[in-house]
Order: structure tokens, then sequence, then C-alpha cells
């Protein structure tokens, strides 16, 4: 007879899936709109926030090992359930004037952050896969939910067939794993693999286990899927793929890595490595020839996330530390420019070209230098959050002796710069285009407003975060 | 003992005659039929494993309701197969040659494959002994106790799936009148029946 599991460590996740159902009843029988479940989904991550805040710090397992606590896990949810909230925020006036306004939208958000504390919290291979599969399978659905634009579906329909296909690989390298070690959870994954030391079969189960995660994070060369489904998808769900996905899917690369194959390091450090170096430079390198805004957004992601393997390449605490800092400021930026392309919009509808920004600064010159200062954050300019991203991956990448990689992943940099700079000249020195609809709605405003003022002001106070971000790579890295 | 051989040779051979048939047929309502063939042997193949609530669900569910459902959608979708293996010779070079690199390339790590001696304890099942319990009780008690979490999770998935088919495909059509039958009940004489004085001579 096996004694019923402890529930008590895993109440957020209860919580919000109990939340996203009821949501789900208010929407159906209340015939209402996004908005009002919108409403209530952000009260709901409130609630789970709160939640998260007062739980106890120290690690704990719970379901026989295969779901995991600690200031790790709830760093990174935290971290999601922001990126989360400010997407639903994003997306109110966006679902209004493009008619799709339909109660569902909030609740695919809630479901899909659920798959991601799920991924967060996983600590063996099944719970992994529930977690991942939970949160594809709903960011699917959103990323086709504008279903009469023809992109939009051709869009879902291109993230389902490649993200199906990725989930195969991860599924096929977790058999692997477990034909070898005879488990499925991290820990006696871990306890095998440093008795018995690297072998064929497991470094062909974890290159597989890498190539499905590297899909998730949209790293090279499993990147394909980017620029179509950024464009595609309607702008507030672009806007949320950026992010918290992006969160979830490093924390469970980080989870597997240190929490299930430590004794292997030198075998996947090369494989992060590589995938570091080539997303960072064809992030770079693609992004120049773009003319929609989205698509370079989605380069720009690539190499983003290039940059934060660059930390975990390190493999210390410092570089992991690196990772997470990198991950919440990127966050930040991320949300503070799509509510800048948010705010692209005509009498006809929204414009997504770059060369509809022409000459931003003399009709709306607070926007303009807002899309400005979180352009120049993105390349990396001091004094601006986004420097400081780069800065704590690129120390630990030298301290851990990976020259190369730090040399490459600065020279990158700079040649991304060149196409955020090229941004901030159109809007700067073109001539004036047609104005923007005047003035951006309220919670976009303010959005954007939080986001700006975290990356202006970073470098004042940046210890709570770096603090933060201490404690959690402590549970990661014992 | 011999028996048992017997029958495993025989339900594995019909098994994958059968998947080949699946794919080789020409018709597609064939290719439907001999799924359900395979799915049945494989569901011989678990009893034989003495796993019954596996063959049971198998055909329960995968004949019972999968295959049917592919029946229904081969015969009412007007696709036509032919056109559709059109590109098929042409393409079966490269196909053919990416198949055998994969092959070779799996068959050199398994030449390699060892399992960790550890492995075999860890993996011990966690349900007792098939002596000691028959199997669908042992599921039974592990499912809501100690995977209660993933089997959880699966039925979230499944939430969001039956979610996404209808917001992606349900259309609320403006002027389609439905018969509501509380209303029906509601109406009252006077709302139905309006008396009306015919003049004599006057027509209506």
């Amino acid at each position: 007879m096996t004694n019923v599991p402890d529930f008590l460590p895993a109440l957020p996740e209860i919580l919000m899936a109990a939340g996203a159902m009821a949501l789900l009843m208010w929407g159906v029988f209340r015939q209402c709109d996004a908005r009002e479940t919108g409403i209530g989904a952000i009260g709901l991550f409130v609630l789970v926030g709160a939640l998260l805040l007062i739980e106890p710090n120290e690690a704990v397992q719970t379901f026989g090992g295969m779901f995991v606590v600690d200031s790790f896990t709830k760093f990174m949810k935290l971290l999601i359930l922001i990126a989360a909230a400010a997407a639903i925020i994003m997306s109110f006036g966006f679902i209004r004037h493009e008619k799709m306004n339909r109660f569902e939208f909030p609740v695919l958000i809630v479901l899909a952050t659920l798959g991601m504390f799920m991924m967060v919290s996983a600590n063996g291979l099944i719970a992994l896969y529930m977690g991942l599969e939970l949160q594809s399978l709903a960011l699917y659905v959103i990323a086709a939910f504008h279903r009469e634009n023809a992109r939009s579906t051709e869009a879902g329909l291109k993230y389902f067939v490649l993200g199906a296909l990725a989930s195969g690989m991860l599924l096929y390298g977790a058999s692997l794993v477990y034909g070898f070690t005879g488990s499925v959870q991290f820990t006696a994954i871990s306890g095998v693999l440093t008795a018995e030391g690297p072998n064929i079969g497991v470094i062909f189960g974890i290159v597989f286990i890498l190539a499905g995660l590297a899909f998730k994070i949209s790293a090279v060369p499993f990147h394909m899927w980017t620029p179509d489904v950024y464009e595609g998808a309607p702008t507030p769900v672009t806007a949320f793929f950026g992010g918290a996905p992006k969160v979830a899917a490093m924390a469970l690369i980080l989870r597997v890595l240190f929490g299930a194959f430590p004794a292997l390091e030198d075998q996947w450090q090369q494989i992060i490595v590589f995938v570091s170096i080539a997303s960072m430079v064809l992030g770079a390198f693609a992004a120049i020839a773009q003319t929609n805004i989205k698509r370079l957004m989605a380069y720009s992601s690539i190499s983003h996330m290039g940059f934060a393997l660059v930390g975990l390449a390190a493999g210390t605490p410092e570089g992991v530390r690196g990772v997470l800092i990198y991950l919440v400021i990127y966050v930040v930026m991320n949300v503070g420019v799509f509510c800048c392309i948010l705010a692209m919009r005509r009498k006809e509808g929204y414009v997504e070209s770059i060369s509809d920004l022409s000459g931003l600064s003399t009709n709306q010159p607070m926007l303009a230098f807002l899309f400005a200062m979180l352009m120049f954050s993105l390349a990396g300019v001091p004094p601006l959050a986004g420097f400081f991203g780069k800065f704590y991956v690129f120390m630990a990448a030298i301290e851990a002796g990976l020259y190369p990689l730090a040399v490459i992943g600065v020279l990158s940099s700079v040649i991304g710069a060149f196409y955020y700079l090229r941004i901030v000249k159109i809007m700067y020195f073109d001539e004036a285009a047609e104005p923007f609809v005047q003035p951006l709605p309220g919670e976009l405003a303010a959005v954007l407003g939080v986001c700006s003022v975290f990356t202006l002001l970073f470098f004042v106070y940046p210890a709570p975060l770096i603090l933060g971000a201490q404690t959690a790579v402590g549970a990661l890295l014992p | 003992m011999i028996a048992t051989a017997i029958a495993f040779y025989l339900f594995a051979a019909i098994t994958v005659a059968a998947g080949f048939m699946v794919i080789a047929a020409r018709n597609p309502v064939h290719s439907v039929l001999f799924l359900i063939l395979a799915f049945f042997n494989a569901a011989a193949l678990f009893v034989l494993m003495g796993a019954e609530f596996l063959a049971l669900i198998l055909v329960i569910v995968y004949v019972g309701a999968v295959a049917v459902l592919f029946l229904f959608v081969v015969m009412m979708l007007d696709i036509d197969f032919s056109e559709l293996r059109e590109g098929f010779l042409q393409y079966l070079p490269v196909g053919a040659l990416v198949g055998i690199i994969l092959l070779i390339e799996l068959l050199l790590v398994l030449g390699a494959w060892v399992i960790a001696p550890e492995a075999a304890s860890i993996a011990a099942s966690p349900t007792p002994a098939i002596t000691d319990i028959d199997n669908t009780r042992a599921l039974g008690h592990i499912v809501y106790t100690q995977y209660v979490y993933p089997f959880q999770a699966a039925g979230l998935i499944l939430l969001v799936a039956m979610i996404g088919a209808i917001v992606l495909t349900l259309r609320h059509k403006p002027n389609v009148k439905r018969q509501v039958i509380a209303d029906q009940v509601a109406r009252t004489r006077e709302q139905a029946v309006e008396m009306k004085k015919v003049e004599p001579g006057q027509g209506l």
C-alpha cells in the first residue's frame, strides 16, 4: 500500500489549475469577454504570487521525488508569473481592436503558465514531459488564436508540427536515459551516472533531450520556427512567447543539466558552447536584413538566448547566477519593447514594419525616447540594464577560462548593436511618417513605464535582484 | 511453456504483418482495418505478459474509439490518396538514404549499449509482485497516490486540447433559429392567438 503524497508543496500549482477551470466556467456561463477573464487571471496570478512569497525557502520534494520546490523554483516562478501577467495586461487593447475578444485567451495563458510552473518544478523525466506538453499545447492554440487571419493560423500550425517533432526527440532521449539508468528521477539518474561515468547511450540521450529543450528556447540550430511564429502570431502572444516560455525552458535546462547530469559536465558543456555561439552569431547577422519589427525581435531573442547560455556554458555558480539575472533583465526589456510595438497602431489597424516607425520622435517624442532607450539596453549599452545582464554572463565565462566564447559573444553583441541602433536612427533622423493613434491605452503605458524605469535605473540598486539570484543558485548548485 | 512461445510468435508475426499492411494497402479503409487487426494482436501480446488491464484498455480505447474515428474520417473526407502518393517514388532515394544512415547510427549506439548495473534494482517496479495482486488492482493503488501528479497533469493537458479544439473551430453563426423548449412551453394563449373580428362581405 502506498501512502497519499504530500500535496502542500504544490499548492500554488493546484490553486492555479483550480483557478483556470473556475475562470473557464465563469467565461462560459457569463458569456463574458476577454477583459473580464483577463482581470480574473491577473487576480489569480497575484494570489499565486503571494502564496509563492510566503512559502518557506528550503528544498522540499514530493510526489515520490517527481516535484521539487526550493528557492530556485520560487525565483523562476515569480519571474514567469510577472511575464505572464504583463502579457495579459498588454493584450487588452489588442484583442478589442482585432476582434479576437474571446474569454478563452486569458484562460489559455493561465494554463500555459501552469505548465511552465510544472516545468520549473519538475524533478523527473515524466514530470518534465507533462509540464512541457501542457505549456506547449496551450501555446500552439494561442499562436493560432486569431483564426480569421491566415498568418496566425499558419504560425500555430507551424509551431505545432515542429513542436511535436521536438517533443518526440526529447522523449527519445528520455527513453535512452531511462534505459541506461533505470530511473526517471533526476536524483537517481545523477547517482547512477556519478558511479558509472559517461556512456555512449546516455550521451545520445542528453543530446536528444537538449535538442528538444533547445527548440523551446529557440536556440540555433533549432530556431527555424521562431521568426515565422513571432511574425504570424498576434502581437501580445508574441510578447508572451518572448518572455515566460523562454524562462521556463531555461529553468528546465538548468535543472536537467545540474540535477540529473552533473557527472557528464564535460560532455554537455561542448553542446552548450556550440549552441550558444551559433545562436549569438546567427541572431546578430540574420536580424540585419529584417524589415518587420516582430521578425527582428525573433532574431533578437535567438541571440539573447545565446548570450544567456554563455553563463550556463561556464558551469559555475557565478555563471548560473548570470543566467538568472540575464533572464530577468531580458524579460523586462522584451515586455517593454513589445509595449512599444503594440503602440504602433494607425486608424486602419496595427502596423509592424520598421519603416512605419520613421520620424516617431517628432510625432511622439516620449514613446520614441523610451523605445530608443530599450533598444540601447537590448544592444547592451551601459549604464542600462541590458549591459549588466551581458556583463555577468561574460565575466563568468572569462573566470571559467572560456575566452573564445566570451570574445565571440562580445563581437556578436557589437554586430547586434547595429540593427538596434538602426531603429533609433529611423525614429530620430528619418522623415516623419503618418502618426500613430494617440494616446496609448492606460494599461499599456503603465507596463511600459514600469519596464522603462527598471531598465533605466537598474544600475542604481541592483542588490535585491543579485541577492535573489544568488539564493536561487544556492538551491540548484549546492 | 511451448504454447506461450507459439502464441507469442503468432501474435507478434500478425502484428508486424498487419502493421506493414497499414502502410502498404492501397485503399485507406483497408489500412484502418489492418490497424485494428494490429491493435488486437498487440492486446493479445499484453495479455501474454500478464498485463490484462493494458490489453483491455488498448482494445476499448484504440479499437473502440480511435480506430472507428479514423474510419469515419477516412470515409467522410474525400482525399485522393493516389495523388498524395504521387511524389513517393521521387522522394524515395533521399528518404531511404536518410533512413539507412539513421539505422546504421542507431545500430552503432546499440552495439555499445550497456545498462548500468544498478539500473535493474532502481527500476524494480513500484508495485507488488504479480503473484500477490493482479495488475489492475496494483495500477489502481499507485495511479491515485504515487502517480497522482502526472495523472492529473495528463488530465489538464486533455482539457487544454479540448479548449483548443473549441476555440479554433467553434463558430457561433448569427441568424440560426434554434428550438428553445422553455420558451415554447412558456408561451401563453394571449401571445399565440389573436381574435379578429371579420366584417361580413369585407374579406380579410
